[in-house]
């Protein structure tokens, strides 16, 4: 399972909540699209409209902590960010963003290695590579990753029920 | 390098002959349950990922509980229905409706076995830990992919050793031991972490005492909290003590951390209002007047906690202005307490004795409470508003310190 991709870095700080991500009072607007044009809004409020679909997000410890809203993982999918590297992530956060689809990763190292703006390449089940650093990072099971690339448990199982018909 | 009882579980499950904290593994869980709130839900979200059958019906089990007999006319009638839906669309044959409390019904009816991993849709699952089975809660999507399946994802658990030696006092008890380790570790101290109980307390401690403590871990934000299979827990289960005897940490285990403690120093502990982390002993509120008591719950309504408060309260009875309610947490142990008398104690000192359900604790009939009033439970949450107006109080203890303070109508210290 040779999987790799690589994108522009935006850097977040530790103990970035759900509110942060995205404010409860936006949580009534009908879709994730709607909704991440306001993604992060407190703490960077030009992130939403200058991040580019592939981006990825590296951020310090416990990223998405706070009240387990399901939206704030879809609301930054929806943004085109399928990808966060971050010291630790909070428990439920870390369940909605990989069933949601997302390559969520747990690694120390990254985060001192890069600044905002730089290319970072992972290489799934490998490594992390940024600004000439290779970064080992922990495998992942053959089928959890065929269901993050499919876009989540809900997406994977349609198209597998499907597919048998 | 050896390894923790979590480990050591879920290695056996997914054939892998190492894990490490961090790594995330699939699983196929042995047990999974659904409780009624989630019925519903779970028959949606199955529908939408397009499953016309389940991989794991046999492995399946629904209980209706929370809502069983149903309180609100409007609204909870179409969980108990979907509940059969469920069953009768996808072949669950395992369906239990009032028989009692689920997380209690899981251990009794032996479909949680130690050394298994089970899930289910109710945050106090951990409780089956108590007989050394890894379970942890899952959201109602989860379930339906892992009911569609038969798999799912887990990371491997740090650990948290918790080591208790000695004899405690005479009417200290389990609940007294986790209320004491959650006074320590917070409300968030065990997030994501498997909290392992070890120490000769344990191993003279009741079956009824380790799954009250596994149970309440949840308090502290853990994924599982687990004890070694030993022989009572074969006993318990009726299975071979050869069978299970696995089930135990390696003496070389590596922990992210862990906590000591002597039996003979602890003493009764109440949770205050409003947080179950905001813990005080005996001496700090004791006098504290109450105008309610509540015995039973997933955490105390076993038929050691009948016994407990039946042999404090037989002969007397409580204070004028209180109301005692007390639940027994199954059918199964509502009938011994029958035929032990202690159902018959009950009722001469007072109280009220309901059907066996999660009643009070989930904020259902009966006893709920009003501005300003206070409540002492023997459950495992003292949220704000959750058994009653959101200006009542609760307090949580053992179940001896509950009776002994229905008596006094004030919070009272057991042990005098």
């Amino acid at each position: 399972m040779e999987y790799s991709f690589s994108g522009r870095i935006w850097k977040l700080p530790d103990d970035v909540d759900t509110d942060t991500i995205i404010p409860g009072r936006y949580g009534v607007l009908p879709t994730a699209k709607e909704m991440s044009k306001h993604c992060l809004e407190p703490l960077r409020p030009e992130l939403a409209s200058t991040a580019r679909p592939g981006d990825i997000f590296v951020a310090g410890k416990n990223f998405g902590c706070g009240s387990s809203r399901e939206f704030a993982p879809e609301c930054i999918k929806a943004l085109g960010v399928n990808c966060i590297i971050a010291k630790s992530f909070a428990r439920i956060f870390y369940r909605n963003g990989i069933n949601n689809g997302m390559f969520l990763i747990e690694c120390d190292d990254v985060y001192d290695e890069c600044k905002e703006g730089d290319t970072l390449t992972v290489e799934v089940n490998k490594c992390i590579r940024v600004n000439g650093k290779e970064i080992a990072i922990k495998e992942m099971p053959e089928n959890l990753f065929e269901i993050i690339k499919n876009g989540g448990l809900v997406e994977h199982y349609s198209k597998m029920n499907r597919q048998e018909g | 390098m050896g390894y923790t009882i979590a480990e050591k579980i879920l290695m056996r499950n997914t054939g892998l002959d190492h894990v490490e904290p961090g790594q995330i593994v699939m699983t196929k869980p042995d047990c999974c349950m659904i409780h009624d709130i989630y019925t519903d839900f779970v028959v949606k979200k199955i529908d939408d990922m397009g499953f016309k059958k389940l991989a794991i019906p046999e492995k399946a089990v629904i209980f209706l509980d929370h809502l069983c007999p149903t309180n609100q006319a409007s609204g909870d009638p179409v969980h108990y229905h979907r509940g059969f839906e469920l069953s009768n669309r996808f072949g669950i044959e395992r369906i239990h409706a009032g028989e009692g409390i689920s997380h209690t019904l899981m251990h009794e009816y032996r479909y949680a076995l130690p050394g298994t991993v089970a899930i289910a849709t109710d945050s106090h699952t951990p409780t089956y830990g108590g007989g050394g089975c890894f379970c942890t809660g899952v959201g109602y999507t989860e379930m339906a992919a892992t009911l569609g399946s038969g798999e799912m994802w887990m990371k491997v658990p740090e650990a948290i050793k918790i080591t208790v030696e000695g004899t405690l006092q005479k009417n200290v008890s389990a609940k007294d031991v986790i209320l004491t380790v959650l006074r320590d570790l917070r409300s968030d101290g065990g997030t994501y972490k498997s909290m392992e109980f070890m120490g000769d307390t344990f191993e003279n401690m009741e079956m009824s005492g380790r799954f009250t403590i596994a149970n309440m871990s949840l308090e502290a934000g853990c994924k599982t909290a687990l004890f070694a299979a030993d022989e009572k827990t074969a006993e318990y289960f009726d299975m071979p003590l050869s069978e299970i005897e696995w089930v135990r940490a390696d003496e070389d285990a590596v922990y992210a951390q862990e906590l000591y403690y002597k039996a003979e120093d602890i003493v009764p502990q109440l949770s205050c209002p409003q947080g179950v982390d905001n813990v005080h002993s005996i001496d700090e509120v004791k006098g504290t007047k109450i105008n309610e008591v509540y015995i039973g719950s997933c955490t105390n309504g076993s038929l050691d906690d009948m016994r407990v408060a039946a042999e404090i309260l037989e002969g007397k009875h409580v204070a004028p202005y209180l109301k005692l309610v007390v639940i027994p947490a199954s059918i199964g142990i509502y009938k011994q307490a029958m035929k032990l008398g202690y159902i018959d104690t009950f009722v001469k000192a007072g109280a009220s004795v309901s059907h066996p359900c999660c009643g009070l604790c989930c904020g259902q009939p009966y006893g709920l409470m009003s501005d300003g009033e206070a409540v002492l439970g023997t459950n495992n949450r003292n949220f704000i508003g959750r058994m009653g107006t959101v200006r009542s109080l609760i307090y949580l203890s053992s179940p001896a310190t509950a009776a002994a303070s229905a008596i006094a109508g004030v919070i009272t210290d057991p042990r005098a």
